[in-house]
C-alpha cells in the first residue's frame, strides 16, 4: 500500500464521515416525521442547529471546572478517532491498526466516562441522575457488545476490524448462523448506547425519563454543539461498525480509487436504509421503564452468547 | 559474568539490609521526628529506586544465587534472583519509591514515638517483601513471609486506640496465618520426605498426580488468602482502611502482589507440570472474585474500603490472566499460555501502580479534610486541583480506559481469551469467552464505580461544611502521586518495552514467549500474536484525540468566537439547588443494588408512615460472613468448649492423662 494514498484515504474518510454525521441524524428524524404523518424539519436541520449553537455565547455555571469545559472537545476527539478507525470506506487505512474492536469499545467507554463526569461537575440533581443512568446502561451494554464482537472475531480469527471486513466481505459468500444472533444483539446494543428508543428518547425533555439529555442539560452554545455533533458521530460510528461486521460488501481497499467511488455509493445506500430502519424501529416501539433496561440488555447478552456457542458447535 | 563483578543478588540483599538499617535508625532517632520523616523516608525511597533498577537488571541477566551467612546452624538462608523475582522487585521498588516520597509529607505531623515505630515497621515490611521475592528455600521464605505479615499487622494497628482497628488487625492476622499454614503444608507435600527444603530440591522432587494436585490446591488457597481471593477476601476491606494511607497503598499495591508471586513461583516453577484443570479452577475463582469485588465496591461509601474491594476485583483479573495461561500451558499451547501469563503479570504491575496512586489520593483527601466518607465530600477539585488530576489519572487507569495502563493489561487478557479456539475440550472452549464477558462486565462496573467516586468526591457541590478550607497536599505528597501517575501514563502509552521484559520472564518460566511476529513489532504498535489478528497503539490513540481537541478548539475560536458568560446552573429551571439534591455515593450505586440484589445481604429499616422524624436505614453486608465464617467460628467455639472440659486444673488429672498417653503409645509400639 502506498503510504501517501493511504493517508489521503484516511483523512478523506474521517472528514467525510464527520461532515455527513449530522445529515444521518437529520435523515433519521425526517423518516420518523414521515412515519408519524408529519412534514418534518428537513434533513439539513441538524446543520442549522449546529450553526446556530456555534454563534451563541456560551453560558457556564459559576462552579464549572476545567473538566466540564474540556469534555466536549474530548468527546469530539474520541468520536473522530472512532470514525477514523472503522473501515467505513476502505480497509487497510494507516490509523486502523491503532485500535481493534476491543479498543474501540474502550474508546466509547472513555467518552462515556467523561460525559458522565462532566454531568456531575456542576452538582445538579438532573446531571447526577443522568450520569447514574448512563453508567448503568453502559455496564449492561458493554459485555453484550464485546460478546457480539467476539463472535465476529472468532470467525475471522482476528479482532482487527479491517481483517474482519476482509474475511467476511472479500471472500465467497458463506452464511454464518452465529452472525444472525450477533446481529440482533448488536442492534439492541446500538439502540441502548446511542440513547435511542426503547432505552432512552432522544427528543424527550421529560425530566424523569431522560438519560443522555439529562447529562448535557448544563451545556450551551459551542459546547452543546460539539456534544450534539459527537453524539451524531457516535451513532454513525456504531452503524458503520454494524455495516463493517454484518454487511461488509462494497468496502474498498485503500489506494483503489474506483473502488473508493463505489464504496461511497454503497455506503450512502446502506446508511439511507439503516437510517430508515432505525426510524421505523423507533416508531413502532415505545420507551421502556428504566429498570426494564437490564432485561433488554440481558437479552442482548444472551443472544450474543448463543451466537458464540452456535459458532463453537456448528461452524468449526 | 565475571565472579568478582557485582551480581544482582548481592545488590538486592544489600539494599534490603539497608532498609532494615534505616528502620532501626528511625527508631533510634525517634526523638527527632523531623529527621525521621525528612531523612529516613527519603533514604528509603532512594533504596526503592535502586532496588527497582536491580530488578530490571535481573530480568535480563542470568539467574544469580547466593547463600547468606545467617539463619540456623546447618540451615543457612539461600537466596536467588531470576527473571520472575527481578520483575517483582521492579514492582516493589518502583511503587514503594512513590509511596515513600508521599510518606515524607504524610507522616510530617505524626507524633514522635509513633513515627519511630512506624519507621521501623515500615522499612522492615519493605525488606521482608524483598526477601520473600528473593528467597530460595522454604525456610527463608516462610520466615520472611511471617515477618511481612507481622510488620504489616503492626502497621494496620498503628491507630490501635480505636477498637475497630484492633479488630481489623486481628482478622488480618487470622487469615494471614490460615494462609501461612496452608503454604507450609504445601512445602511439606512438595519436599516429599528427603529433608531438603531448598527450592532446588523442591523443584527436582517428583510428585504423583494426586499429590501434585494437593500441592496445587494448598498453594492456591494459601496464597489466595493473602491475595484476597474469594472467599478469603474478608480481611482486606477491614485491614486496608484501618492502616495509615501510605501503608494501605503499600499493602494493596505491593503486598498482595507477593502472594501472586508466591502462587506463580510455586505452581509454575516448583510444582511444574501444569494441568488445564488447575487452570480452570484458577480461572473460575478469578472470575468470581473480580465480579464480586467490584459489586461490593459499588456499595461502599468509605473511600478506602471501596478501594480495598477494588483490590479484590483486580486480584480476580490477575487470576483470570494466570488461569488462562495455565489452561493453555496445560493443554499444550505454550505461546497462548505466554500471552495469558504476560497479561496477568502486566496487570499485576499496573494494579500496583494505579492502586498505590489511588490510595495515596485517598490519603491526601483524608489528611486535608479529615474525611473518608464519600457522602460528606464534594467539590474537592476546587481545593485540591493537583490531587484531583492525579486521582483522575488513577481512576481512568483502574477503569481500564485507553490510553492508560489498566486497559493494556485487560486488552491482553481479552486477546488471550480469544485464543480459546485452540483448545480441544468444547466445554472449556466456550467457557473461556464467557469468563472474558465477566471481565468485560467487571471492567464496565469499575468505570461506574469510579465515576461515582470522582463525581461525588471531587465534583459537584460541597456536602459538608468544613471548619477550614482544605489545603492541597504538600510537595512531597504531590511528588509521590506524580511519580505513580506518570508510571500509569508510561505503562499505558509505551507498553511494548515492559512486554519485552515480561517476555523474558515468560521464557524463563515456561520456555515460551510471544510469537516472533509479536516481538518483531516496533515500539509504537502492541501486537499480541500477529498484526493481522490484533494490534493497538496507545500513542496514535492519544495523539489523534489530542490533535482533534486542539484543532477543534482553535477552529471554533477562529470561525466563530470564544465568548463566555458565567451564571447560575440551569437544571431545568429549578430555582434552588442544594447539595442534598445531588446523588450521594449510595444513591449512585442504587441501580447496581437493585439489579444485583441477590448477591447482597441488604438490611433495611423503613420508617412508619406516621413517624414524625422518619429515618431510612440501609446496610449492605457480605454473605460470606454468614454462610462461611460464622459457622466455622461457632464450630471452633463448640470444639474448644468441649476440649476445655479436659482442663480440670488438678495435678492428678494431668498425671492420669500422661499415664493414659504412655499406655496408648506402648500399645501402638507393639
Amino acid at each position: 500500500m502506498n503510504i501517501a494514498s493511504g493517508i489521503v484515504f484516511q483523512v478523506l474518510q474521517s472528514v467525510l464521515v464527520v461532515l455527513i454525521a449530522p445529515l444521518m441524524l437529520g435523515w433519521v428524524n425526517q423518516c420518523r416525521a414521515w412515519l408519524q404523518n408529519k412534514s418534518g424539519a428537513g434533513i439539513w436541520q441538524p446543520y442549522k442547529v449546529l450553526n446556530k449553537l456555534f454563534h451563541k455565547d456560551a453560558v457556564l455555571a459559576h462552579n464549572a471546572s476545567h473538566l466540564f469545559r474540556s469534555t466536549p472537545y474530548i468527546l469530539f476527539g474520541c468520536m473522530w478517532l472512532a470514525v477514523g478507525i472503522v473501515p467505513v470506506l476502505a480497509t487497510s487505512l494507516p490509523f486502523a491498526p491503532a485500535a481493534d474492536v476491543i479498543a474501540l469499545v474502550g474508546l466509547f467507554a472513555l467518552a462515556r466516562v467523561f460525559v458522565s463526569l462532566a454531568a456531575m461537575d456542576i452538582g445538579t440533581s438532573f446531571g447526577t441522575l443522568g450520569a447514574r443512568r448512563e453508567m448503568m446502561i453502559g455496564f449492561l451494554a458493554e459485555p453484550a457488545m464485546l460478546m457480539t464482537l467476539f463472535t465476529a472475531s472468532l470467525i475471522s480469527h482476528s479482532t482487527s476490524l479491517a481483517t474482519i471486513v476482509e474475511t467476511l466481505g472479500h471472500r465467497e459468500l458463506v452464511i454464518y448462523p452465529s452472525m444472525a444472533f450477533a446481529a440482533v444483539a448488536f442492534l439492541m446494543v446500538l439502540l441502548a448506547e446511542n440513547a435511542r428508543i426503547p432505552i432512552d428518547n432522544p427528543s424527550t425533555h421529560l425530566e424523569l425519563t431522560m438519560i443522555h439529555e439529562a447529562m448535557i442539560l448544563e451545556y450551551s452554545a459551542r459546547h452543546l454543539a460539539l456534544v450534539e455533533w459527537a453524539s451524531s458521530l457516535k451513532l454513525t460510528a456504531y452503524i458503520t461498525i454494524g455495516i463493517a461486521i454484518f454487511v461488509p460488501w462494497g468496502i474498498a481497499q485503500a489506494g483503489d480509487w474506483t473502488g473508493m467511488l463505489i464504496a461511497i455509493a454503497v455506503l450512502v445506500v446502506k446508511l439511507t436504509l439503516a437510517g430508515a430502519g432505525l426510524a421505523l424501529l423507533e416508531t413502532v416501539s415505545a420507551k421502556m421503564r428504566i429498570f426494564r433496561a437490564p432485561e433488554f440488555l440481558g437479552t442482548a447478552f444472551m443472544l450474543a452468547t448463543l451466537g458464540m456457542l452456535t459458532h463453537f458447535l456448528l461452524e468449526r | 559474568m565475571d565472579a568478582s563483578f557485582l551480581q544482582p543478588i548481592e545488590a538486592a540483599v544489600t539494599l534490603s539490609v539497608i532498609w532494615i538499617g534505616l528502620g532501626l535508625i528511625g527508631l533510634a532517632f525517634m526523638r527527632a521526628p523531623r529527621l525521621v520523616s525528612h531523612a529516613v523516608f527519603p533514604a528509603g525511597a532512594l533504596v526503592s529506586i535502586l532496588l527497582a533498577a536491580t530488578g530490571l537488571w535481573a530480568i535480563g541477566a542470568p539467574p544469580s544465587a547466593a547463600i547468606l551467612p545467617a539463619g540456623l546452624p546447618d540451615l543457612p538462608f539461600h537466596v536467588r534472583i531470576d527473571a520472575l523475582s527481578g520483575f517483582f522487585l521492579l514492582l516493589l521498588g518502583g511503587v514503594s519509591f512513590g509511596i515513600s516520597l508521599f510518606a515524607v509529607g504524610y507522616f510530617r505531623d505524626t507524633e514522635a514515638a509513633t513515627l519511630g515505630q512506624l519507621s521501623l515497621q515500615y522499612h522492615v515490611f519493605l525488606a521482608s517483601m524483598a526477601f520473600v521475592l528473593i528467597a530460595d528455600d522454604a525456610y527463608l521464605f516462610m520466615v520472611t513471609w511471617e515477618s511481612m505479615a507481622l510488620s504489616s499487622y503492626f502497621l494496620v494497628t498503628t491507630e490501635h486506640h480505636e477498637e475497630r482497628n484492633r479488630k481489623a488487625g486481628f482478622i488480618y492476622l487470622l487469615v494471614a496465618h490460615i494462609g501461612a499454614i496452608s503454604i507450609l503444608l504445601c512445602f511439606g507435600v512438595l519436599h516429599g520426605g528427603h529433608g531438603d527444603y531448598t527450592f532446588e530440591a523442591l523443584r527436582a522432587a517428583e510428585l504423583s498426580g494426586f499429590w501434585a494436585t494437593v500441592a496445587f490446591l494448598l498453594a492456591f488457597f494459601g496464597f489466595g488468602a493473602k491475595a484476597g481471593m474469594l472467599p478469603l477476601h474478608v480481611w482486606l476491606p477491614e485491614a486496608h482502611p484501618a492502616a495509615p494511607s501510605p501503608v494501605s497503598a503499600l499493602m494493596s499495591g505491593v503486598m498482595l502482589k507477593t502472594a501472586i508471586y508466591g502462587m506463580i513461583r510455586v505452581i509454575y516453577d516448583l510444582i511444574g507440570g501444569i494441568r488445564w484443570e488447575w487452570g480452570l479452577t484458577v480461572l473460575l475463582f478469578g472470575a468470581a472474585t473480580s465480579l464480586f469485588g467490584v459489586l461490593f465496591a459499588l456499595m461502599q461509601h468509605d473511600l478506602k474500603r471501596l478501594l480495598a474491594y477494588h483490590s479484590v476485583e483486580n486480584i480476580g483479573i490477575i487470576l483470570i490472566g494466570i488461569g488462562l495461561s495455565m489452561v493453555f500451558v496445560g493443554s499444550g499451547h505454550p505461546v497462548a499460555g505466554a500471552l495469558g501469563l504476560i497479561a496477568g503479570l502486566y496487570h499485576t504491575l499496573n494494579h500496583a501502580v494505579f492502586k498505590g496512586l489511588l490510595f495515596l489520593g485517598a490519603g491526601a483527601i483524608l489528611k486535608s479534610t479529615g474525611l473518608r466518607n464519600l457522602n460528606e465530600m464534594g467539590g474537592l477539585i476546587r481545593y485540591l486541583p493537583h490531587t484531583a488530576l492525579y486521582f483522575l489519572i488513577g481512576a481512568l487507569a483502574i477503569s481500564a480506559l485507553p490510553p492508560l495502563n489498566g486497559f493494556v493489561s485487560e486488552w491482553l487478557t481479552f486477546q488471550a481469551s480469544l485464543q480459546a479456539p485452540l483448545l480441544e475440550s468444547s466445554v472449556v472452549r466456550s467457557l473461556v469467552p464467557i469468563v472474558a464477558a465477566v471481565l468485560a462486565l467487571s471492567g464496565a462496573l469499575t468505570g461506574m464505580c469510579f465515576v461515582k467516586v470522582y463525581g461525588v468526591a471531587f465534583l459537584g457541590q460541597h456536602r459538608h461544611e468544613l471548619a477550614e478550607k482544605p489545603r492541597e497536599a504538600s510537595r512531597w505528597e504531590r511528588a509521590g502521586m506524580l511519580w505513580l501517575a506518570a508510571a500509569c501514563l508510561a505503562l499505558g502509552l509505551l507498553p511494548v518495552f515492559m512486554i519485552g521484559q515480561l517476555n523474558n520472564v515468560s521464557q524463563a518460566l515456561i520456555n515460551a514467549g510471544l510469537s516472533n511476529e509479536a516481538m518483531a513489532s516496533d515500539w509504537l504498535w502492541l501486537v499480541p500474536t500477529s498484526s493481522a489478528q490484533a494490534s493497538y497503539s496507545p500513542i496514535v490513540f492519544l495523539l489523534v484525540i489530542a490533535v482533534v481537541f486542539e484543532l477543534t478548539y482553535l477552529v471554533v475560536r477562529q470561525v466563530y468566537h470564544g465568548r463566555l458568560r458565567r451564571s447560575d446552573p440551569w437544571d431545568c429551571g429549578y430555582p434552588e439547588q442544594t447539595s442534598r439534591m445531588e446523588d450521594t455515593a449510595d444513591g449512585f450505586g442504587q441501580p447496581v443494588r437493585q439489579i444485583f440484589a441477590p448477591v447482597f445481604l441488604i438490611h433495611r429499616e423503613i420508617p412508619r408512615a406516621d413517624d414524625p422524624q422518619p429515618v431510612f436505614k440501609q446496610s449492605v453486608q457480605d454473605r460470606h460472613w454468614y454462610w462461611l465464617y460464622r459457622p466455622i467460628a461457632r464450630f471452633t467455639e463448640f470444639l474448644s468448649g468441649h476440649v476445655g472440659k479436659l482442663q480440670q486444673g488438678r495435678i492428678s488429672i494431668y498425671l492420669l492423662y500422661s499415664f493414659l498417653t504412655l499406655i496408648a503409645l506402648l500399645v501402638f509400639a507393639q
